[in-house]
């Protein structure tokens, strides 16, 4: 349990050298919201600090306020003299839950997050509630009004006909169409795969169309960022070790991934195994291959789509593409790619949906109020459609725009390629 | 604190309003200095009558009251030293009243500063002080520090703008100073009195600013210079050619390696200074053949080396470098101490050099930038505030520089204000009569000494 406490104390320099001059402020969701220093990234650096310096307690006031970050890194992105606090804010979960393990935490995380079938089984319920009709007749007689906002919010962002979407197993090999020019190895992502396989077959599709060999290995497990998000960083190395073994079986070209979160994640193995020997060099392997969807096709030669997608798009910016993976150029170049479709840029795009991972269900009325921010600027610019490689900002901005009974569809850039590749295909048959 | 007077305070700002824990109210223990000092509470009213009600619970009870905005203050104006009640102001953040026929706009005090040219320029006019915290600092906080920018050389400070005051005195009585007019001379001048008072004499709580049309074209350029004597030597030059930028700020080398440790954008580290210039206007070709003569001036030195920034993105990127200056000191020490003299324009490059061997003869690193249009500039000591020896250098090399301002004839403060960190030196700078007038002032407006005690004078009146 307590096998990396040491590398989770934050170094001085990640504190100390905050000179606190605030420019992290106007750039925090939860900050904006609430206008209090305690909500915000400086704050935030304050407290760890003054704990780390033994003059305030690892109580649970002092940790409210650093669960209270999204993680959405727009602080650690803007800051000056390089203090992480969205980092920090992790870290001192780490060092909590080291010291105080939660028992809710096991249960969740390393019963049921670490093990897909655990995982399966849990969503089965809720393929029941679709598969049956209950959902539909629930939404037809507007059953959902008995239940209290926040639980209809969850209701909301399951993502429409996700049983059907998720009925069929993805192939574990998947040859290039015509021929083979990279081997790809890709990395199945938990909501990608319980909630989101679609959007997972799609990108399987648009690779084999651009001459990629695709594997999608069966034996691995979670990214690991829900652990590390709740302070279990020892079982994120778990993950990170066994993901790492896993797509050694193979001499891929590349790693590639659909999931924004996952994405953030496996680049980040190099850093969080830069310490331990025996996996550093393997970790800095794996992780040099990784790259998201959007950025991989677009660093090859691309293969027109022939279809038209007609449709007036905008385009979210996920935190751990933006700012996790500096990557916001390219799914911007894959929507323009499609024929027939027309990018309109929603203001402050790279600003935060309010998803934090399970903030809807933890932080309620944060995730919510700015969740509504997010819609406003959607409704602005006019698109019938939103776009977003990351299936926790896909959920959350179903739930935010069903909740106010807009038809605005939610989707995946790499959907829409996948169907303009299709268009021809279906239209021929 | 008596958690009667917390019950009363509660009841005026409701539950969300208030602080109580000791985590709530550590982090507005501090502003953009090195100091702390713990409030015993803090209060977020939203309103002019809440801060009313509030200001009256202090009087009663004799207890200081600190005003707050986003906390970016630089010399220490906001740390509640004495403990007291933190009233910050950022829930104050509505604009009330935006009148273009006569460009004006009414808000509250805790409008953020480029909220509030964001919002005027929308409709197509300009706010044109900036602060370099001009995303995280308040109006309220800006005028109450009188805060400049790089725009100031051309445009004025804020207190250029303030034509009227909405604020609540030291017993809670509401003053409203000032209208909308720009001539208007009936009685003494409060809203100026106010402006740069950093919280001592009233709690401001709504301003009325004025707005002028925006400027339409822009064009910047960086300038290199081999020598600081020629980058001086060019500001005096400039201006004395009839010409007005907008901005003319100064960076040393000290500065300019500095950034691009922690940017990497690209500066040039080799030169001995630059001058980020820009001109500006509402017709673009005026605009463009004004920096044509800028450059044209600058070229006269040798070794000057001009870049002309082409569009936006380029422009944003050399504003992002110059406002990153003071926080990416925080990569190369731990504690930073930004200092704000100000000197006649023309002993710039003497006032440069004469800080440099303060650095070199106390053996602590000194970052030099600022506004060399205005003569405003900004030394930065750095240091680490653990080592009790490097503190006591600090002292010294402060009033060292402090010396050198005043003995070139200029400042000890040109927009950061007195706050803390420069009581001790402000009876040097003003003077007996000065001294003793302004603490009058302050006891005519706070005879209990509640607002913000133990700021500005070094001794408590």
């Amino acid at each position: 349990m307590t096998e990396s406490i040491l590398n989770l104390i934050p170094s001085e320099e990640q504190y100390l050298n905050c000179v606190r001059c605030g420019l992290c402020l106007a750039v925090c969701p939860t900050y904006q919201l609430y206008k209090n220093e305690a909500d915000s990234p400086r704050g935030r650096v304050a407290l760890a600090r003054k704990n780390l310096q033994e003059e305030l307690a690892l109580n649970q006031i002092l940790m409210a306020r650093l669960d209270g970050c999204l993680l959405c890194l727009a602080c650690d992105e803007i800051c000056p003299v390089g203090i992480k606090p969205a980092q920090l804010a992790m870290q001192m979960r780490a060092i909590t839950e080291s010291r105080r393990p939660a028992a809710w935490k096991k249960t969740v995380f390393r019963k049921i997050v670490a093990k897909p079938k655990n995982m399966a089984m849990l969503t089965l319920p809720l393929k029941v509630y679709e598969k049956f009709g209950l959902r539909s007749f629930a939404q037809r007689v507007r059953l959902n009004r008995l239940l209290p906002q926040r639980i209809r919010d969850l209701e909301y962002s399951l993502p429409p006909r996700f049983s059907t979407h998720t009925s069929k197993k993805l192939p574990v090999f998947s040859p290039a169409r015509t021929q083979k020019k990279y081997e790809v190895g890709f990395f199945l992502g938990c909501a990608q795969d319980l909630l989101f396989r679609e959007t997972s077959a799609a990108t399987i599709r648009v690779l084999n169309h651009n001459d990629c060999d695709v594997t999608t290995p069966r034996n691995v497990v979670c990214c690991g960022m829900p652990a590390d998000g709740h302070g279990l960083h020892d079982l994120a190395l778990e993950h990170a070790r066994q993901n790492i073994a896993v797509f050694e079986e193979k001499n891929y070209d590349f790693i590639v991934t659909d999931c924004a979160t996952c994405g953030s994640k496996l680049r980040g193995y190099a850093i969080m195994l830069k310490d331990d020997p025996q996996w550093q060099q393997r970790a800095e392997n794996f992780s040099s291959k990784v790259r998201d969807i959007s950025e991989f096709l677009l660093s090859i030669p691309l293969k027109k789509p022939s279809g038209e997608i007609h449709a007036s798009i905008t385009y979210h910016d996920p935190c751990h593409l933006r700012r996790g993976q500096n990557v916001w150029q390219q799914p911007r170049e894959l929507l323009k790619f499609i024929p027939g479709i027309e990018l309109q840029e929603m203001e402050e795009a790279g600003t935060c949906c309010g998803s934090g991972g399970s903030h809807l269900i933890s932080h309620y009325p944060t995730s919510s109020a700015i969740l509504e921010k997010k819609v406003e600027d959607i409704l602005k610019t006019g698109a019938t459609m939103v776009a977003s490689g990351c299936p926790g900002c896909q959920m959350q901005l179903n739930a935010g725009l069903r909740r106010k009974g807009l038809a605005i569809q939610v989707t995946h850039p790499i959907v829409l390629l996948d169907q303009a590749y299709r268009l021809p295909e279906e239209l021929h048959k | 604190m008596n958690p009667v007077i917390i019950n009363q305070l509660e009841k005026i700002v409701s539950p969300s309003g208030i602080l109580t824990t000791i985590e709530d109210r550590a982090v507005y223990s501090y502003d953009s200095t090195f100091l702390e000092g713990m409030p015993q509470v803090v209060v977020l009213p939203q309103s002019t009558g809440q801060v009313a009600e509030i200001v009256k619970i202090a009087a009663r009870e004799r207890i200081p009251i600190i005003t707050r905005g986003m906390g970016s203050g630089l010399a220490g104006g906001s740390v509640p030293v004495q403990g007291g009640i933190v009233l910050c102001t950022t829930r104050m953040d509505r604009i009330l009243e935006f009148d273009q026929k006569n460009a004006t706009i009414l808000v509250q005090s805790g409008v953020v500063t480029a909220d509030l040219q964001n919002h005027v320029a929308k409709s197509g006019f300009y706010y044109p002080p900036d602060p370099s915290s001009v995303r995280h600092s308040t109006i309220g906080g800006n005028i109450a520090c009188n805060a400049g920018g790089p725009h100031c050389l051309k445009y004025g400070v804020t207190g250029d703008y303030v034509l009227g005051l909405t604020a609540v005195m030291a017993d809670g009585e509401i003053l409203k100073t000032g209208t909308k007019v720009i001539k208007d001379v009936a009685g003494y001048d409060l809203k100026s009195l106010l402006t740069g008072s950093e919280g001592t004499l009233a709690i401001i709580t709504e301003a009325l600013l004025k707005v002028i049309a925006g400027r339409k074209f822009v064009e910047t350029a960086l300038v290199e210079f081999s020598s600081l004597d020629d980058a001086g030597q060019a500001v005096y030059e400039i201006l004395h050619a009839g010409l007005l930028p907008s901005t003319i700020e100064l960076m040393d080398q000290t500065a300019l390696e500095c950034i691009e440790k922690a940017m990497k954008i690209g500066l040039p580290t080799g030169v001995a200074a630059v001058l980020i210039i820009e001109t500006d206007g509402v017709d673009q070709e005026a605009t463009r053949r004004e920096m044509e003569s800028v450059a044209s001036v600058c070229r006269q030195f040798s070794g000057a080396n001009i870049t002309i920034a082409i569009d936006d993105t380029q422009r944003e990127h050399l504003w992002k470098a110059r406002r990153s200056v003071s926080p990416s000191l925080g990569r190369l020490a731990p504690n930073k101490l930004g200092e704000d003299i100000s000197v006649p324009r023309d002993t710039i490059p003497e006032a440069v050099r004469r800080i440099r061997q303060i650095s070199a003869k106390n053996g602590l690193p000194i970052v030099i930038y600022g506004h060399a249009g205005d003569g405003n500039l900004h030394p930065n000591i750095l240091f680490d505030k653990r080592d009790p020896v490097q503190m006591a250098t600090v002292d010294q090399m402060v009033a060292e520089i402090f010396e050198v301002a005043l003995d070139l004839g200029g400042s000890i403060t040109g927009e950061h204000g007195v706050g803390i960190l420069k009581k001790p030196f402000l009876h040097k700078a003003l003077g007996d009569v000065s001294i003793n007038l302004q603490k009058r002032i302050k006891n005519a407006f706070d005879p209990l000494n509640i607002l913000n005690p133990g700021k500005i004078f070094s001794d408590d009146i």
